[in-house]
């Protein structure tokens, strides 16, 4: 079998409250997981069952409790190199103008600034924002943010492809346009991608397989879905097949008790 | 009629000029001997003793400006202490402010000196440090300094503290080492909360000059406005504060028109696409 790109082997993560160290939240338990290079990975889970913890385990930007993470078969200890990080949130420096915000990462690793400078208006143009270089975040819409966050992460060419609900603030039309945007990338490059989501459709029409995390506290995979519909796929329109169908139903079946009981929990939290 | 000249954006610098030349003329028509009989006090020579003559007073500003131009080295002492405090209390502040962010430790150990140090009143200091930087710009310097640098340091404080954490591990992520960090992550973060606090702090820069200049000192507006203190010119003292507000609305602008060339990636509210 090929060396899986990244490989989280039996993670646990337990988190200690600062202020009262007696108590712990362990937030995903024995969690094994790998994606292929070229392969990709959705992570569907219920809100609060830790699939964001285990994307930055992936990163490197959180150590696990126990278990390991391995990158191209070696041991990963502090940021992860070979991986792009697309956040859920904001996560573009509002200092620096989209153009300066896509080379931050060539300029990071002290590429002569005419080169990043070519690199990044290149990536801004792949993304549809070719005249834009010039903007601060807060002047872009939400949309326009989100490709700036892509060209990003992708013009420093990373191995593996962490994306942690990315789309989740977009509204409907553009979201399915990025995700489309986001396959089409993919499909030129093949890098492995993690993708987390608590969208089901979204998770189906874009992955080759997808692994449904049980509600938290100690959530771990519960299912494995491989999807086997054709590419290239058009995400609006993959999601009226048969299969597809047939695909959403198999997993929610799975799905639908964790997400249940994913908010009966938090409900006696509150 | 009245809509014409109704306060609206446009107008608003006429209506500003207008309070300002009110207000002159209100202090001309209370202070100048005989012009009207002595409302509060005992003779017509009293008001104009105590508050001064607006006109004597501008008399006193152009002489010193036109006539015997013998302000500028006044004017340059103060202002040369007011830039010195403010930039080395701005770097110091920044410097101190970014390290003990950064380095928890130190700050939990520092921090009830930090404390007392700010909550001391600094301009007790102002004799000390005359005896230990003597009657020249040093002191006032010194002065100048103890009041910015904490203004700076609890504002680039709590300008790294509050660094957005996606934005932090972003750029982690994207291969910045520590000090690629510090420079381009935590230096700007920072930098926003400076620039609110610079008006504040080019004020209080200022004040330690004056104050400093007050107390002790052989030039500067201050030493001007003490001397004619001393042998109850009050003309004098007042055409020495009107010097000084005027000084410190300018450097406040200058200060204004470095935050707007700077912080330019800031939104402001209600601002559109200009296209």
């Amino acid at each position: 079998m090929e060396t899986p790109a990244l490989s989280l082997d039996r993670i646990t993560c337990t988190f200690v409250s600062p202020d009262n160290p007696g108590q712990r939240y362990t937030a995903v338990r024995d969690v094994t997981l790998d994606v292929a290079p070229g392969e990709f990975v959705s992570v569907v889970g219920p809100t609060g069952c830790g699939k964001s913890t285990l994307l930055n385990v992936g990163a490197g930007l959180l150590e696990p409790s126990s278990g390991e993470v391995r990158v191209f078969g070696e041991r990963l200890a502090g940021i992860n190199r070979r991986a792009g990080y697309m956040f859920q949130s904001e996560a573009l420096m509002p200092w620096r103008t989209a153009l300066q915000n896509v080379t931050a990462g060539l300029e990071f690793r002290d590429m002569p600034a005419d080169e990043a400078r070519r690199q990044g208006e290149a990536w801004l143009q792949r993304v549809g924002l070719g005249g834009f270089g010039d903007r601060y975040p807060h002047q872009l819409s939400g949309g326009m943010r989100k490709r700036t966050s892509l060209a990003q992460t992708l013009v420093l060419d990373p191995d593996i492809m962490l994306m942690d609900e990315p789309f989740s603030a977009l509204d409907i039309q553009t979201r399915q346009l990025m995700e489309n945007e986001v396959l089409e990338l993919w499909a030129a490059k093949r890098k492995a991608v993690l993708f987390i989501t608590h969208d089901l459709d979204e998770a189906i029409a874009m992955s080759d397989r997808v692994v449904v995390l049980s509600a938290g506290p100690a959530s771990h995979p519960i299912g494995e879905f491989t999807i086997d519909l054709a590419r290239p796929r058009d995400v609006a329109e993959v999601r009226v097949t048969q299969r597809f169908i047939e695909l959403h139903k198999a997993i929610w079946d799975v799905l639908r008790e964790e997400v249940l009981k994913g908010y009966q929990q938090q409900k006696k939290a509150a | 009629m009245w809509s014409a000249i109704k306060p609206n954006p446009r107008n608003i610098r006429i209506w500003q000029v207008l309070v300002l030349v009110a207000l002159f003329a209100f202090w001309h028509a209370m202070t100048v001997p005989g012009l009207i009989p002595p409302v509060f006090f005992e003779n017509d020579r009293q008001a104009a003793f105590f508050f001064g003559e607006p006109l004597k007073i501008l008399g006193r500003i152009w002489t010193w400006f036109v006539v015997e131009r013998d302000i500028y080295g006044h004017l340059w002492v103060t202002l040369l202490e007011t830039v010195l405090a403010f930039s080395i209390g701005t770097a110091a502040g920044l410097a101190v402010g970014m390290w003990l962010a950064l380095a928890p430790v130190a700050a939990s150990i520092l921090d009830p000196y930090i404390k007392a140090a700010n909550s001391m009143p600094r301009v007790i200091l102002a004799p000390i440090f005359a005896v230990w930087f003597g009657l020249g710009i040093a002191s006032k310097v010194a002065l100048g300094f103890t009041l910015v640098f904490f203004i700076v340091f609890f504002n680039v404080y709590q300008g790294v503290k509050e660094v957005s954490p996606t934005v932090l591990a972003n750029a982690r992520m994207l291969g910045a080492s520590q000090r690629q960090l510090l420079r381009h992550v935590y230096l700007p973060s920072a930098t926003s909360w400076v620039f609110s606090s610079l008006h504040t702090s080019v004020g209080l820069a200022f004040v330690g000059a004056v104050v400093g200049e007050y107390l002790g000192s052989a030039r500067g507006v201050g030493y001007l406005i003490l001397q004619a203190e001393g042998t109850f010119d009050i003309n004098t003292v007042m055409a020495g504060i009107l010097v000084l507000t005027a000084f410190a609305l300018f450097l406040d602008w200058v200060v204004g028109l470095a935050e707007r060339r700077l912080m330019k990636w800031q939104p402001r509210s209600g601002e559109t696409e200009k296209l």
